[in-house]
């Protein structure tokens, strides 16, 4: 590991509830960027296709009537 | 007796083609028989390969071909395969062409299919808004809970309620309908070989008329998709039977699209999501063989990288080693 990277490797595993908080932690936001990310390249590949892509057309003219 | 003197000879083309040193021996052994001539060599041998031929083919002719329990009218015509956009591995259904199929579905298909299985709140957020659902089920009466007279009084339909069905049961169906059950449609895309792909052909292709030669029972109509070949469902999609709120011209092959796609959707309302979740299992395994691979490799690299020297023992005064 590269010297530099040292204090905060010490800090992350030396106590126990930290490296546990840091899993917990690293979990969760790995989840969330990973969720965000795949959505966006599902969306992406069925642009026009999905429920929420043509939802606001039948939500805009049920206001006109 | 044929056996015995064509291994004779076979004996005595050997000593032959053994050569001048054992042929003086050979012979003693083989007396008269060595007279045996081609002739009669090739008849023995012919004659066997057309027994082992002909016991083939009567074997073949008796066990060997394909037996079908059914003719090809029995079985139908099988269904074109088209190529269906929603059923590529990356690709969810199309909601407008949901919304054009469950109007054709309800305008057209309705009066003699149920769809027992949908109930008008799995419509909202796949076709319709949470306030057209509820509108179309208002316009429906149901049996609402016995009243403090036991009696059973009628109610409009809420969101919690299944699509009607256009019979009270299938003996009613089957009355309306010359006797023949028309099927309910929930999951009729799963539970007919081909799918979308027979539904589809089934609905476009009903001939002008019959070929000729082809005689159906009363009330029977020609489709050569259908096993048998006579429906008892007459053609029921024609060029703009119903108008698409969209604009999509109502062409029969259209409505038929998107009725089955609707149908799809009936069969599996949960495709979407399968699809999606299936993506991310794919790509978080992928992430992680990866991952196990590497660890692999760097647990395993001091011991596939060491080496085993033998440094002999000194013998003594002698140069070290051989
Ligand atoms: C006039 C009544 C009627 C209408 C309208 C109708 N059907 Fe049918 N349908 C039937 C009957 C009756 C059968 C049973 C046919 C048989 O078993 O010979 C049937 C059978 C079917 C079958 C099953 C075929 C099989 O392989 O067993 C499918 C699929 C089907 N219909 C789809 C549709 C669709 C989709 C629509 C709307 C576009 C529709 N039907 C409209 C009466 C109807």
């Amino acid at each position: 590991m590269a010297t530099a990277a040292r204090p905060l490797y010490n800090f992350l595993v030396r106590r126990n509830y930290i490296f546990l908080g840091v899993i917990f932690a690293g979990a969760f936001g790995f989840e969330m960027a990973f969720d965000t990310i795949s959505d966006r390249i599902w969306d992406n590949i069925n642009k026009g296709r999905q429920w929420k892509d043509i939802r606001a057309k039948y939500i805009q003219s049920e206001d006109d009537e | 007796m044929l056996a015995r003197s064509c291994l004779r000879s076979t004996r005595a083309v050997g000593a032959v083609r053994n050569g001048a040193v054992n042929t003086s021996k050979r012979a003693a052994s083989t007396s008269s028989s060595e007279a045996a001539s081609p002739f009669r060599l090739n008849m023995a041998g012919s004659a066997a390969t057309a027994v082992a031929i002909g016991s083939m083919a009567w074997y073949y002719h008796l066990y060997g071909t394909e037996l079908h329990a059914m003719t090809p009218t029995e079985e139908g015509l099988h269904p074109t395969k088209y190529p269906w956009e929603h059923a590529a591995w990356t690709k969810t259904f199309d909601h407008q062409a949901l919304r054009r199929g469950f109007q054709v579905y309800q305008e057209v298909c309705s009066s003699c299919h149920s769809l027992s299985r949908i109930p008008y709140r799995s419509l909202v957020g796949v076709t319709h808004t949470v306030d057209e659902a509820k509108a179309m089920a208002e316009e429906n009466e149901y049996d609402s809970e016995p009243n403090d007279e036991g009696e059973i009084e009628k109610r409009p339909g809420k969101l919690s309620d299944y699509l009607p069905s256009p019979y009270k049961n299938d003996e009613a169906a089957r009355a309306a309908n010359n006797g023949a059950l028309p099927p309910d449609l929930s999951l009729i895309v799963k539970a007919r070989h081909g799918g979308c792909d027979y539904i589809f052909s089934l609905l476009t292709g009903y001939p002008e008329e019959p070929p000729p030669g082809v005689k159906l029972p009363d009330g029977l109509n020609f489709n050569p998709y259908f096993p048998g070949t006579g429906i008892a469902m007459a053609r029921v999609l024609y060029n703009d039977l119903v108008e698409y709120e969209d604009g999509t011209p109502a062409s029969t092959s259209q409505m038929a699209k998107d009725v089955v796609e609707f149908l799809n959707w009936s069969a599996e309302p949960e495709m979407d999501q399968r699809k999606k979740m299936g993506l991310k299992v794919l790509a978080i395994t992928s992430l992680l063989t990866a991952l196990s691979i590497w660890v692999k490799r760097y647990k395993w690299s001091p011991i596939k990288t060491r080496k085993i020297v033998y440094v002999p023992p000194k013998m003594g005064g002698r140069p070290n080693g051989h």
